[in-house]
């Protein structure tokens, strides 16, 4: 293992690159290099001398990553469970699209604002019930119930919006999105305090170890006294109420749900998070610190293509192959040509091999 | 005098008892029983509400309209017979039809690239089938992966419609073929991707029926490791079923562009939904192991029907058109659990 004699910096370092995530923040830092190269000043960020508030191209890159860390924290308990959340771009669409309906016809006041939020939270948190029931209850394939809502949720929005990118104007409801506390915007600080909020929940109590269990192994779950039925309802009705809030960032920002656009393919984005963040998809295991690194690395990505003048509407093709890398790396058949490659260099020490 | 009612009754209650046992012992069968009701109960409900649906035109359309749903069905059977999914056929028609109509309007030999385009399709299926198959990835995440890819290819290709010119040979394939010359526009028609769609189910009917790899596809659903001890080639039949599926996908593409003479990517979005759907609506379990190839036409059917019905009725929005699709598809499921359970008892 490691040996003793190492400086605490670089033990330190050595824990940190054991981690799945340390790849993602290693691919975080050649992003930024990247588009450091292109134009030196990419870094820099500047007070805004009007109103006080940090702007600058790191800045965004938070703002843009606040909705992909709430899907993704959401994805990292369904993943453990063994499932997974297809549902949660549609969820989106139809939270933003129930808020904006909202405010169409409602005064711009601070409690229309509230209410809209209540509303969407509302709708979602029913999207994720039907989800629960469906996979808990009537015992479907996780995949095919989240499908259903993720493939009929788009239908549900249009039919609420009637087909239009109804948009709304409301200035507290904006300044959700839009917004800066301490020079920082809004979303950011609000996706954060979510994450830790959830870490501290599922970590400080029993209920990520449970969540755990039922994707380990479900039956020796039921035997060890885990309320399998309760935690699935729990974990999807959560997931889908992360995903509306997320929605509500998404079309609070401009204002406008845009029916076919908002929260599309997203499902990948979340996805990605979380495999990027170490969690594997065969369930059993979370790790919410690697989401969140999931998501940054997402939102840079997404911004550096942007930025390197590529056509936004590729990038799924890249995250596709990213995804499909990381499976790979995932899979037992390349686990083993690694570690035959290092059992057969003598002089490093046998390492004790962590299934993803 | 008791005797004499026995026996008078005797041969009833038999042939009673006869149907239940049939039934019985044919309880796979039932959900597609239940896929023609519907479709026959649709057509009358039609013919009586709005008129004009039991009649040749009608009928023709439904078929050719259908074309690519029919063949993206057939695939979509095998993958789900032995247990897997395959969400990439929408991403891959999308793709397949982009890159086919710029390549022909690049100047390319049409019939060179509608075999290039039916190839492509196969190449996303190599492709999920060795990540499912040699790398232990999920089918839905390898499938989810390919859709992505796919769609994101055809983005980078082109984000607007990019027409055929008119007087292309693919075009071809959809010419209309009049069978018999009815009154008026009532003719029975026939286009060449109808006849491709009929000749994919017929060889898909006999490959799933009278081939050691159909036996092999539905001996993996039952259980793969069965099917394994067993001696069957798992490995190379799973592989194969992806490959099916995106080959056939490739060559709804083909069929789809020739009908609209223009190609997009966003063409096929929800197209897996419509697929999973008229194959679970034709009877296949989702858990695999159970299924008709002929089935899943009938669900085509079913759902090409209801958006006629849709269309004709003018009152349902055209949005709610997935929303009713994913109803009927998880009405089916929970059909089909209950006919699980019924049998597990």
């Amino acid at each position: 293992m490691m040996s003793d004699t190492t400086p605490s910096i670089g033990r330190w370092f050595a824990e940190l690159a054991r981690r799945q995530y340390f790849w993602g923040i290693v691919a975080i830092v050649v992003l930024l290099l990247i588009n450091v190269l292109k134009d030196p000043t990419y870094l820099s960020i500047s007070v805004s001398p009007t109103t006080g508030n940090l702007v600058g191209n790191l800045i965004d890159i938070l703002r843009a990553a606040a909705p992909i860390m709430l899907i993704a924290v959401g994805m990292c308990l369904v993943v453990a469970t063994g499932g997974i959340d297809l549902s949660v771009g549609s969820v989106m669409v139809v939270s933003g699209a129930v808020s904006m309906e909202f405010l169409h016809s409602a005064s711009g006041s601070v409690g229309d604002a509230f209410l809209a939020f209540g509303l969407a939270v509302l709708i979602s948190a029913v999207l994720g019930t039907v989800n629960g029931v469906l996979v808990a209850v009537v015992g479907l394939q996780p995949f095919i119930s989240t499908l259903f809502i993720m493939l009929a949720g788009r239908g549900l929005a249009k039919v609420i919006t009637g087909g239009q990118n109804t948009a709304a104007t409301n200035d507290s409801f904006r300044w959700l999105a839009n917004g800066y506390v301490f020079g920082i915007p809004v979303v950011f600080i609000l996706a954060l305090l979510v994450v830790i909020a959830v870490g501290v929940l599922v970590r400080r109590s029993a209920l990520g170890l449970m969540i755990e269990a039922i994707g380990m192994d479900p039956k020796a779950a039921r035997l060890a006294g885990v309320n399998r039925r309760g935690l699935l309802f729990t974990v999807y009705i959560f997931s889908a109420v992360l995903a509306g809030i997320a929605g509500v960032f998404g079309t609070a920002s401009v204002m406008t749900v845009d029916v076919s656009r908002t929260g599309y393919q997203l499902e990948l984005d979340a996805i990605l998070a979380v495999v990027i963040g170490g969690t594997s998809l065969a369930g059993g295991k979370f790790n919410i610190t690697g989401a969140v690194v999931g998501a940054l690395l997402i939102a840079t990505l997404d911004k550096t293509v942007v930025f390197l003048g590529v056509s936004s509407s590729a990038t799924p093709a890249f995250k596709a192959i990213v995804i499909v890398v990381l499976c790979l790396l995932q899979s037992e058949r390349v686990r083993q040509v690694f570690r035959q490659r290092r059992a057969s260099r003598p002089h490093t020490p046998q390492k004790e091999v962590i299934p993803a | 005098m008791s005797t004499t009612t026995m026996r008078q009754h005797a041969p009833v209650r038999a042939e009673s008892r006869g149907i239940r046992n049939w039934l019985k012992l044919h309880v796979d069968l039932l959900p597609t029983l239940a896929a023609i009701v519907i479709f026959v109960a649709m057509i009358i409900y039609g013919e009586v509400a709005y008129g004009r649906i039991l009649q040749a035109n009608t009928l023709s359309n439904l078929l050719i309209n259908n074309a690519h749903l029919i063949i993206l069905a057939a695939g979509m059977t095998f993958v789900i017979l032995t247990g897997g999914i395959d969400l990439s056929v929408g991403a891959i028609i999308a793709f397949s039809s982009v890159s086919g109509v710029l390549l022909i309007n690049a100047g390319w030999d049409p019939w060179l690239v509608m075999g290039l385009m039916v190839l492509i399709g196969s190449a996303f299926g190599v492709t999920s089938g060795i990540l499912i198959q040699y790398f232990n990835v999920q089918p839905f995440i390898a499938t989810l992966a390919m859709m992505f890819l796919g769609r994101g290819l055809a983005a980078m290709l082109s984000t607007v419609p990019e027409r055929l010119a008119d007087d292309s040979p693919v075009r071809l394939l959809a010419t209309n073929f009049k069978l018999i010359d009815g009154p008026k526009v009532n003719d029975l028609v026939i286009t060449p991707g109808v006849i491709i769609a009929v000749i994919v189910v017929g060889i898909a009917f006999f490959v799933l029926h009278r081939t050691r790899m159909g036996r092999t596809v539905y001996a993996i659903g039952g259980s793969e490791q069965s099917a394994g001890l067993m001696g069957l080639p798992v490995p190379r039949t799973k592989l194969w079923v992806y490959v099916i599926s995106g080959t056939l996908a490739g060559l709804a593409a083909v069929v789809y562009t020739a009908r609209l003479g223009s190609a997009q990517n966003i063409t096929g979005i929800g197209w897996e939904l419509d697929a999973i759907a008229a194959t679970v609506i034709g009877g296949t379990l989702l858990t695999g192991g159970v299924g008709f190839v002929l089935g899943s036409v009938v669900g085509a059917l079913v759902l090409g029907l209801m958006n006629v019905l849709i269309t004709r009725d003018g009152g349902i929005p055209p949005e709610a058109t997935t929303i009713i699709t994913g109803c009927i598809l998880l009405v089916f499921v929970l059909l089909q659990r209950l006919v699980l359970a019924r049998r597990r008892e």
